[in-house]
């Protein structure tokens, strides 16, 4: 079964999400990401879904997953590319992702994760620039 | 949903929602119903959206069920009607169900109350023991 990719650059786990996922896929994702940060020591992790078309209740709450599990794991999470339809929905539906970084796009999420781990995890607003 | 005049069903469609896979199945089919419709990209996203927790609750809570899709029109205006059934053991507590955070499947409670914030008109009917049916549209604005 096709299995999303997770590329390593530097201290960091890239993840770019490019397929509709159905729940166990996300369930997976989970659990590798939260093992490739123990693995390879990463400090940060970046997930772009710019290719998502939706967010719902149960992506979102991988989303929130992977950030609190990489806190604990003292790795940053950014989360990329949110389409602007899909950012309106998610508030309606009642989804805030508390706790999950926000930056508009790539560069911005490295430079956001950058920042995180020179501050050695120091408080930071949610979305850089 | 007769405010208006009479609802007319240009167009019917049944999906199968009996396993994970079949989610992202409705999602797509939902998809190609709204941009059908005429939807821009806000409507559609909302749409599918809320298509899709309740998709998951068919699967998850109802045991599966089916989804019929419908293009409607209602004097001038346009929408999509999404019909979810299923023949599973039902919700003994509808309002307690609809509430936000509440939740007897590990997940974030905001299926049910989400969906319904995300359409234009909202129903649930449930009988313990035999299953409930979910329906909502979407007008195209």
């Amino acid at each position: 079964m096709a299995e999303i990719p997770i590329l390593k650059i530097g201290d960091c786990l890239l993840v770019s999400i490019q397929v509709d996922m159905h729940d166990r896929l996300a369930m997976e994702l989970q659990d590798h990401l939260t093992n490739r940060i123990v693995s390879e020591g990463a400090r940060g992790v970046m997930i772009d879904i710019s290719a998502l078309e939706i967010v719902d209740s149960f992506i979102g709450r991988m989303l929130n997953n992977i950030a609190a599990m990489s806190r604990v794991l003292d790795a940053v999470t950014v989360v990329v590319g949110m389409r602007p339809a899909v950012a309106i929905t998610l508030v309606e539906l009642g989804l805030s992702l508390t706790g999950v970084r926000t930056a508009l796009n790539v560069d911005k999420g490295m430079a956001l994760i950058r920042k995180a781990i020179d501050d050695q995890g120091g408080t930071l607003g949610r979305r850089e620039g | 949903m007769t405010k208006g005049g009479r609802l007319v069903v240009e167009k019917d469609e049944t999906v199968a929602v009996s396993s994970s896979d079949d989610v992202v199945r409705v999602r797509q089919a939902v998809r190609a119903r709204a941009v059908e419709a005429g939807f821009g990209i806000v409507d559609q996203t909302k749409l599918v959206t809320a298509a899709s927790e309740i998709a998951r609750n068919t699967v998850v809570y109802g045991g599966g069920g089916t989804l019929v899709i419908e293009i409607v029109r209602e004097g001038a205006r346009r929408g999509v009607q999404l019909t979810f059934s299923d023949n599973g053991p039902g919700i003994a507590d509808l309002k307690a169900a609809m509430a936000d955070g509440y939740t007897t499947g590990g997940g974030l409670g905001l299926g049910l109350s989400g969906a319904k914030r995300l359409s234009n008109e909202f129903s649930i009917e449930s009988t313990p023991g035999k299953g409930t049916t979910v329906t909502l549209a979407r007008w195209k604005l």
